[in-house]
């Protein structure tokens, strides 16, 4: 049994510019372009140690490499799952591999969600399109550890229903007694009853103490801040909201000053951050 | 980088025992780096000998406009910076860092072999010291460390070179970077050339350097040839082209995004990246992942990258930085101002490179007066509630 | 139901949450309970907008019937908001259907009776369109949101 496990010490000892390889076990299709990517460390014993938020960088043999934040459980550590929308070089490729294929990782890398500093607060996760994948391990250690948490809010945007991504365990979330589940999807075609328009909405009836919520937030920039601005409106503290950010990104470790924004780097001090911190900068234009 | 608070007086040598000194290097298997003159301008290159130095040639720097030009004496170091910094040999302009071949179910990566080269980097410059250290604390000083870089700075030997004259576009005074060579060295040269006297005061930075030096033939310093060499640098500092003033430079510039400035020298800018390219202390990457033609064989490269490009900041559904107003901005903002909150320095060492070799004469220092004579004073309003 | 427990209802929904008293037993005075099956029709586009709703329970879409598509929903109202302002505006007709897609219970006022109360208290007028400007702008705001289709990437 292998004892390889990652942990942020041990990042630093081994070079973090060079992949391990990890195996393909299953890809499993959630909407017409996003998948969902299983991986096992090669010799099938490694361990993986991820916190929630976190992001490995994936290359996929001679075609590239990208950043793709996890989205498993961090109490599995036999399995990191990625889920992935297929829009580029890359990820288009690794929709295509199969069940044995090899995926080189880097990683884990990038700052957490605070999932302890939110002990005996109120949660609420606002997350529109693929920004669920990067908030559902958060969603994951507050189910496990229930207890340490007051009320529990998800409130999840969609485009159309068929971009729902995970639907099932949406279900099996929405069917618990102490979760608040809204999901909401920006169009409505075909047979869908639930509700339509945009995510914010929710923000203003929903259960929670402003003043005692920590909350999560995760989707496009233009997204985020309106669901800011929702919870500001609410009296949720800015440095009690934190926020997932995205941007280029080629070396994951600060060396290749792609993903500056404005004095941080997203790789190394993001991609979750308070917002009180990036504030300043969050409205200001192509920065 | 050798760092040493060394007693040692300083001693003074001339060209035949400089050259010994080269000599002395190259038997200890360091290979030579320094000023060389090549296609019109002073560049860095691999030496041999003093005569290999651009002797009796000076340059005349301006915005937009380098030339080289014939002195009347045989100075060997009578120029200051040209478009290369060291920068090439420590984060080289393209680098391999793996390679990676499959055989059926086997993947086998193969890390590059760490650099051993030892090399001597002859005639630097105050600025390009400081640029080393900045860049230094880039690639190793914080939580990860870049292998490549580390391993390449590791065997190096510095014969550093004080100004004794400053470019047009030289600004290190308002950096404190130069033009005295203060730390960062292994021995550090002023050269002195006064008629028939042609002799180089050698200050001592580390034990390495007092072992190289020991070598060859000196003579202990002499308290005039002190003052000369002091006169000689002061000299230096008294011809700066040009002058930044720093003053709450940081907050100036994060607090003037939106300041028409930006809007203005976006105007004149062509987004071609050379300032970047010239820049000592110039960071960016990207990489790219090649195949052969079998697809079993694979590798990564690293390359230089700007922030002028286009694609640097392309994400899903488009690039951040669409206007070459906000790539400009992004540039002097982060070289400036965000630089101090990432590495606790500056990212600007003074050297003028990004002044000389800008195709359209644009100058920072120019830009920074710019933005100091039209503050737009006053920070990003806070999110309010019921806004 | 008598006056007083309308005026009770009225003041636990948000909407009317710090409303002068005197208001509140006016537009109590216009009210009634109403409550909708799933899939029955509240009101119809093109119908004259004679009763605005504030919701007590339950989830109601607001759709438009296309020739190709049939009803397309643009937006669902949910528990604690407020459903319709085409009553506030000339000539008062509704402009989308609207469909309940879960059991829903409404307190329904009378428009006309609020209209022309409106038109001779100013500052009701003033109350009432400070309550309903900012739902407005916010369904806007909403719907700009979606136009911009978010969540979609060209690829």
């Amino acid at each position: 049994m292998s004892t390889l496990e990652f942990t942020k010490e041990q990042m630093v000892l081994a070079d973090p510019m060079l992949p391990t390889w990890f195996r393909v076990q299953c890809v499993r299709r959630e909407t017409h372009d996003t998948f969902t990517l299983d991986l096992a460390c090669q010799d099938g014993g490694g361990r993986f140690s991820f916190a929630p938020g976190q992001f490995n960088m994936l290359y996929v043999f001679g075609v590239g490499e990208v950043p793709i934040s996890i989205s498993g459980d961090p109490a599995t550590k036999e399995i990191v799952v990625h889920t992935i929308r297929a829009v580029g070089a890359v990820t288009r490729a690794m929709r295509n591999l199969k069940r044995g294929d090899q995926v080189g990782v880097r990683g884990p890398f990038g700052s957490a969600w605070p999932v302890k500093e939110a002990v005996g607060r109120d949660i609420v996760i606002v997350t529109g399109g693929i920004g669920l994948a990067p908030l559902r391990p958060a969603f994951y250690h507050v189910l496990a550890h229930r207890n340490d948490y007051n009320r529990v809010v998800l409130l999840y945007g969609a485009r159309t229903r068929d971009d729902i991504l995970y639907r099932d365990e949406l279900k099996l979330w929405r069917g618990e007694l102490d979760l608040e589940v809204e999901v909401t999807v920006d169009s409505s075609v075909g047979r869908w009853r639930g509700n339509v328009g945009v995510v914010t909405k929710f923000i203003p009836r929903a259960e929670f103490d402003p003043g005692n919520t920590t909350a999560l937030i995760c989707g496009p920039e233009v997204m985020m801040r309106f669901t800011i601005q929702a919870l500001v409106d609410r009296g949720v503290e800015t440095r009690d909201i934190h926020v997932s950010m995205e941007r280029n990104m080629k070396c994951a470790v600060g060396f290749c000053g792609h993903c500056q924004y404005g004095s941080k780097f997203i790789c190394k001090d993001g991609p979750v951050f308070r917002f009180s911190e990036i504030e300043d900068i969050f409205g200001i234009r192509e920065l | 980088m050798n760092f040493c608070n060394s007693n040692h007086a300083s001693k003074v040598i001339d060209r035949q025992a400089l050259d010994n000194l080269f000599g002395v290097l190259r038997s200890q298997s360091y290979t030579l780096f320094g000023p060389k003159v090549s296609d019109q301008a002073i560049v860095y290159d691999e030496i041999q000998a003093t005569d290999d130095l651009p002797i009796g040639w000076t340059d005349e720097q301006d915005a937009g406009s380098y030339r080289l030009k014939k002195r009347d004496d045989q100075a060997l170091f009578g120029y200051v910076v040209g478009p290369h910094s060291l920068k090439k040999y420590l984060f080289p302009p393209a680098q391999r860092l793996w390679q990676v071949s499959r055989d059926g179910e086997q993947i086998k990566l193969s890390p590059e072999p760490e650099d051993v080269v030892k090399r001597a980097f002859i005639a630097i410059r105050s600025c390009e010291l400081h640029a080393m250290a900045i860049q230094a604390q880039v690639f190793t000083g914080g939580e990860f460390v870049d292998s490549t870089y580390d391993s390449r700075s590791r065997n190096t030997f510095t014969l550093a070179v004080n100004c004794g004259q400053a470019g047009n576009t030289c600004f290190c005074t308002s950096m404190n970077t130069g033009p005295e060579v203060t730390a960062g060295f292994d021995l550090a040269l002023t050269e002195i050339l006064d008629g028939a006297r042609h002799e180089f005061l050698v200050e001592i930075g580390t034990e390495l350097g007092a072992e190289v030096l020991n070598a060859v033939d000196f003579r202990d310093a002499e308290p005039e040839d002190q003052q000369t060499a002091k006169e000689i640098v002061n000299r230096a500092t008294g011809q700066m082209g040009r002058s930044v003033d720093t003053t709450d430079i940081k907050d100036l510039l994060t607090r003037n995004h939106g300041n028409t400035r930006w809007d203005e020298v976006a105007e004149r800018c062509l987004s071609c990246a050379n300032c970047t390219m010239v820049c000592p202390t110039c960071f960016c990457s990207t990489v790219e992942d090649v195949t052969d033609l079998s697809g079993d064989n694979a590798e990564r490269w690293r390359r230089w990258d700007s922030c002028f490009t286009m694609d640097f900041s392309y994400i899903a559904g488009g690039n951040v930085r669409t206007s070459t107003k906000s790539r400009y901005r992004q540039w002097m903002t982060h070289k400036l101002a965000t630089w101090h909150d990432q590495f606790g320095t500056s990212g600007c060492v003074g050297c003028g490179r990004c002044i000389t070799w800008c195709p359209v004469a644009i100058d920072i220092t120019e830009e920074v007066a710019a933005i100091r004579r039209t503050d737009v004073a006053g920070a990003t309003e806070p999110l309010k509630r019921g806004a | 139901m008598n006056a007083a427990s309308m005026n009770a209802l009225l003041a636990e929904h948000p909407f009317f949450d710090g409303i002068p008293p005197q208001y509140l037993d006016l537009i109590a005075s216009a009210a009634s309970e109403a409550r909708y099956e799933r899939r029955e029709l509240i009101f119809h586009e093109g119908d004259e907008a004679s009763v605005f709703h504030v919701m007590r329970r339950g989830k109601v879409a607001i759709e438009i019937f296309t020739p190709d598509r049939g009803p397309v929903a643009i937006e669902t109202i949910n528990t604690g908001e407020v459903l319709g302002w085409s009553w506030l505006i000339e000539p008062h007709r509704w402009h989308f259907d609207a469909q309940a897609i879960e059991p829903t219970e409404v307190i329904a006022i009378d428009a006309g009776k609020i209209r022309e109360s409106m038109a001779a208290d100013s500052a009701l007028s003033n109350e009432l369109l400070r309550r309903f400007v900012p739902i407005i702008v916010g369904r806007l705001q909403a719907t700009r949101m979606q136009l911009l289709d978010l969540y979609h990437v060209d690829t």
